[in-house]
């Protein structure tokens, strides 16, 4: 008994660390990262990338994208809250893991990389179709710009590109401006019109296009212009992150470390921006930035502090809400001056910017409708970048009473006379009529 | 009802519930324990017991007590009534048809005597049926109808005067203080001819008080043209006024589709769609009056022929409510109480009269045919027309038809009781093919489903006809229920069931919708399902949102859901819902799967994709399916 206890113990040692660190909506950062590999060389050729990783606290697992000892989860619990597939060429892969299980580990909220490169497998292609991405079908077409290519000694074809044509946005690509051109060399994709959640992060020129670069062009590209998406990130509506790329050597050391000019430009950057951009767009993907919470979703009568289970039309209400912005590391206070709230009923009937106080608190103050219902205070906070605010909390609202209306308004006086008027004259009446002879 | 909401306090009759608190709270005052339930289920009961009552005692004042009798006793198994007063039919005519057969009688006896105190009873028991029951509007329309007839037929009498001006002034008095009805009263067209009739006899009043002034019939003439022009003038005015500043409001579509059939369904689908606001089949009157069809006609006979006041009243009450009843078929249920008494009439004096004929003995001729002259009574009358012997033989021949009619009557009620009302609607028994009973529980069974099964704040959408039971039942909240006083929004579902999946998603989205319950009756043959109530889905719907045309959804004027029915009708929600995987099941042998037992046809689209709801339950007689909503795609 005691020995089975003291195991049991020992379990609950091993495990406790093991759950303190998980994701989890109060500390939304990834911490245990599954990296699928193609061969063990990435590992190294790509050391700068993980070790960033590493040192910003991450927990990588690195497998073979084949070892047949793969499994995202167990007992139906996830051990990984992030994948990254580095292996473009993987056309199954080992163990459980299929495409059905990629796109499930999304759905259950968790975070994505997906790196694919000029000889990408349907595997690596499906996932990204089904993430809104389609790469180009042409499994040896490349991107190809002939003006805004990095220039280099070796290479005549021009796939070796560089762009410096970001998404604006401080919270993906982080507040420090990336100077430095990024050095791509892949695949080209087009985003799906149909999907409203993919973004671009890094687009090519308009005059780059995709095409084999050793066959001669016989028809005009299939993609071409900045339709082409180089690096894109997603940002499903559970708030799992996708980032995808057209390239694995984006995230190598080889061109984290070298130079880059762009063609046509004077300017040499010593280094080119690919580490700068990688490591802001992971720390973006992996929740260390741009993802919000709400707490204390609260309302109340005008001078009131308890929260009515009810309100009547035409009331004085204040509704707050408490927005907090994930750091990497602590929850900071939000502040924004678009947050709104909605005081819906099928269709808002009242619309209001709540005011921020700066240390992440919201609120305002509005007057019930003179429509009664069963309403919904609704923040529908969408902004580029960061995870997505839907909170709604229902609240019935009735009619006046039937004592709750006004008394004795001024309006109403004649008629008040009226009736005196009439009881008095009938009094009177009564009393000629009956004595009068 | 989400999320709109009703006053319940200002759009509700709150006759019933008052009185079934009151019997509550003075059975409990007696120290009986009783649960309010039980009160709720036997107050129908009691309040039809009560009805009976009454006829007894206006059957007396019509005609006679055996009238009397026997209009209580055909009232007391009429199944026009029983329909409504069945123990567990808790709903506003179960009291109401009381309250109106009370407030009737009351009046006649007012009439009758010139007592003010009866026309006071009067008042309060026209008071008791406007708490009650939307149906008030007939007693303040026939009153006023049957005193005008009086004053036209030139049975102008102080009692009328007494009797009609106290009811109304004080009926209207107290009808305004149900908050329902309110200044309605006073303000709406369809209270306005009892007002009119009620200035009507303060003019004739006037001019009898002048005719009796002046004396002189010449002088009289002329003042009665300047008076009568007059007062049509004023009147007309008034009235013109009062309906351009809308301060008399227009009749309601309800009173109009009572006067024109056909009104109902161009104008208000929604009160034409409801069933019991159907005209009345032929069958039904057979099925709800029987014999009493027949002796209605010749109770009238016997009215004309001895006509008095009340008489005139339950002829008018009669044609009135049976033309009404004809219109619609719930208000068979207005009807009965006339129906009955006035076939009481017939009988009483149909039998009266034959056994007396009976009893003459052949040589006492003479002294019958000196009481016929004495007396006014038609059985006399008719006696001296037959020759005794011949007579006395039929006599006794029509007696024992008249009892064999009756004994059918009876017969035809317990039947008509036990087969018809005394099952719950909500559990539906069909004869199974070796002729057993076969009970098809799907209703509660999918009710329970959703209460144990969905989240306690899950929405459900159906149509509005299954509301109250999934409220009540399920415990889940409704998008629109069966109060049906909020047209638009029961036009928004019907539009969301008519329209492609995906514009229905939009629909069901903004209406926060989880749930989706459709009745199916494909398996089972059930007919009143929802594929057949689409149609009016589709009317309510396009009322208001013209975007549904009726017909997109027929073919050559014609509904179908085979092979050849109209694409919108294969594709739209509805159809889909309904007929969900429908197309593998085999419901009956020797036809193709995919066969509709409930419109006998095989379906045009047997392969139903549902792309954004998915199928959460189907009963096991398939007659309810409920599909959940799914929340939209994460990743697009």
């Amino acid at each position: 008994m005691a020995m089975k206890l003291s195991i049991f113990v020992a379990l609950i040692a091993l495990l406790l660390p093991l759950l303190s660190t998980a994701f989890s909506p109060e500390t939304p950062t990834d911490r245990r990262i599954l990296v699928l590999l193609d061969d063990q060389s990435i590992k190294s050729s790509h050391s700068i990338f993980f070790k960033s990783f590493q040192t910003r606290g991450y927990d990588l697992d690195f497998r073979l994208a084949d070892d047949p000892k793969i499994s995202l989860q167990r007992y139906g619990q996830y051990l990984y809250d992030g994948l990254i597939l580095f292996s473009p060429q993987a056309k199954r892969f080992g163990g459980s893991l299929d495409l059905a299980g990629v796109l499930e580990f999304v759905d259950s909220g968790r975070d994505l990389v997906i790196a694919a490169d000029g000889a990408a497998s349907d595997l690596i292609r499906d996932i990204s179709t089904e993430c809104g991405v389609d790469f180009d079908v042409d499994s040896a077409a490349m991107v190809i710009d002939h003006t805004s290519y990095a220039v280099s000694k070796t290479d005549g074809d021009h796939t070796l590109i560089a762009s410096d044509e970001f998404i604006q946005s401080d919270v993906i690509l982080g507040s420090e401006k990336i100077e430095a051109p990024v050095i791509f060399k892949g695949i080209a994709h087009s985003l799906n019109p149909a999907n409203s959640l993919v973004l671009k992060v890094l687009s090519a020129s308009p005059s780059a296009y995709s095409a084999n670069p050793e066959a001669e062009l016989s028809s005009p590209p299939s993609m071409s212009g900045s339709s082409i998406s180089l690096v894109s990130v997603v940002q499903a509506r559970n708030n799992a992150r996708i980032l995808i790329s057209g390239s694995l050597d984006l995230f190598s050391d080889r061109l984290f470390g070298s130079g880059v000019q762009k063609a046509g430009s004077e300017t040499t950057f010593e280094k080119s921006g690919n580490e700068q951009f990688v490591t802001e767009l992971s720390k973006w993907v992996f929740h260390e930035r741009g993802h919000l919470k709400a707490v204390s979703i609260q309302h109340h009568k005008v001078g009131e502090v308890v929260e009515p289970a009810m309100y009547r039309i035409k009331d004085e209400l204040e509704f707050s809400v408490e927005i907090y912005e994930w750091s990497g590391k602590s929850w900071q206070p939000y502040v924004s001056d678009d947050v709104q709230v909605q005081f819906y009923m099928m269709s808002p009937y009242v619309l209001k910017t709540l005011s921020t106080n700066q240390k992440g608190l919201y609120s305002t103050s509005f007057k019930v409708p003179d429509v009664y219902g069963v309403f919904q205070f609704k923040v529908e906070y969408h902004r580029l970048g960061y995870t997505g605010l839907s909170l709604s909390k229902q609240i019935p609202v009735r009619p006046f009473r039937h004592n709750e209306y006004e008394r004795f308004i001024t309006t109403a006086f004649p008629y008040y006379g009226g009736s005196v008027s009439m009881m008095a004259g009938f009094f009177v009446f009564t009393i000629v009529y009956l004595y009068n002879k | 009802m989400v999320p709109l909401g009703r006053i319940i306090g200002g759009t509700l009759y709150p006759g019933l519930m008052l009185t079934a608190a009151f019997i509550y709270w003075s059975l409990r005052f007696l120290r009986f324990a009783v649960h309010i339930r039980e009160v709720c289920v036997l107050t129908a009961p009691f309040f039809a017991s009560n009805t009976t009552i009454v006829a007894y005692f206006f059957g007396k004042e019509l005609w006679d007590s055996s009238a009397g009798l026997l209009a209580a006793a055909f009232i007391a198994i009429c199944p026009g009534y029983i329909s409504r007063s069945v123990a567990g039919s808790y709903d506003n005519e179960g009291v109401a048809i009381f309250a109106l057969l009370l407030t009737f009688y009351l009046f006649v006896k007012a009439v009758n005597t010139g007592s003010l105190a009866w026309a006071l009873a009067s008042a309060f028991g026209y008071f008791y049926m406007v708490s009650a029951w939307g149906g008030y509007v007939f007693i303040i329309n026939l009153i006023p109808l049957y005193v005008l007839v009086l004053l036209i037929t030139g049975r102008y009498s102080m009692r009328l005067y007494v009797a009609y001006n106290s009811m109304y002034v004080l009926g209207m008095l107290l009808a305004m203080q149900i908050q329902f009805v309110g200044f309605q009263h006073v303000q709406s067209g369809e209270h306005m001819a009892a007002m009119g009739v009620f200035f009507v006899l303060q003019v004739f009043y006037f001019l009898d008080w002048v005719k009796y002034l002046l004396g002189d019939a010449k002088l009289f003439q002329a003042f009665l043209k300047i008076t009568l022009t007059c007062t049509i003038v004023v009147g007309g005015l008034a009235f013109g006024v009062g309906m351009a500043s809308g301060y008399i409001s227009p009749w309601t579509g309800r009173f109009y589709s009572l006067l024109d059939p056909t009104y109902a369904k161009d104008h208000i689908p929604i009160i034409a769609s409801v069933s019991e606001h159907q005209p009345t089949a032929w069958s039904s009157f057979m099925f709800d009056f029987h014999i009493l069809l027949f002796l209605f006609p010749a109770g009238l006979y016997f009215c004309f022929k001895r006509l008095s006041d009340a008489t005139i009243f339950i002829v008018m009450y009669g044609l009135t409510s049976m033309y009404f009843a004809s219109v619609m078929v719930r208000l068979i249920l207005v009807a009965t109480p006339a129906v009955c008494l006035i076939s009481a009439i017939a009988v009483s004096a149909t039998i009266r009269n034959l056994t007396s004929l009976v009893r003459t003995k052949s040589k006492v001729v003479n002294t019958s045919s000196s009481k016929g002259a004495v007396s006014t009574k038609a059985s006399s009358k008719a006696s001296s027309d037959l020759s005794p012997p011949f007579g006395r033989n039929a006599a006794i021949a029509l007696l024992l038809g008249a009892f064999y009619l009756l004994s059918k009557y009876v017969i035809h009620c317990t039947w008509v009781t036990s087969e018809a009302y005394s099952s719950p609607s909500i559990v539906l028994a069909a004869r199974g093919a070796y002729g057993g009973r076969v009970i098809f529980d799907d209703y509660r069974e999918a009710y329970y489903w959703l209460r144990q099964n969905t989240p306690p704040d899950a929405k459900v959408m159906s149509w509005w006809d299954y509301g109250y039971q999934i409220t009540a039942m399920g415990n889940r909240t409704v998008i629109v229920d069966n109060n049906t006083w909020n047209n638009t929004h029961i036009a928004t579902v019907g539009r969301a069931m008519s329209s492609y999946e995906d514009e229905a998603y939009e629909i069901m989205r903004s209406l926060d919708v989880d749930y989706v319950l459709v009745v199916f009756g494909g398996v089972t043959g059930y007919s009143s399902d929802d594929i057949n109530k689409f149609l009016w889905m589709v009317r309510i719907g396009g009322g208001v949102f013209p975007v549904i045309k009726e017909p997109d959804y027929l073919v050559n004027g014609e509904y179908r859901v085979d092979k050849g029915a109209a694409p919108k009708m294969l594709n739209c929600l509805m159809y889909k819902l309904s007929y969900y995987r429908f197309g593998e099941l085999t419901t009956e042998y020797g036809r193709p799967p995919g066969y509709d037992r409930a419109r006998g046809v095989e379906i045009g689209n047997k392969d139903v994709k549902l792309e954004y709801l998915e199928e959460a339950y189907t009963t096991s007689n398939w007659i309810v399916r409920i599909y959940k909503v799914k929340p939209p795609s994460n990743r697009w």
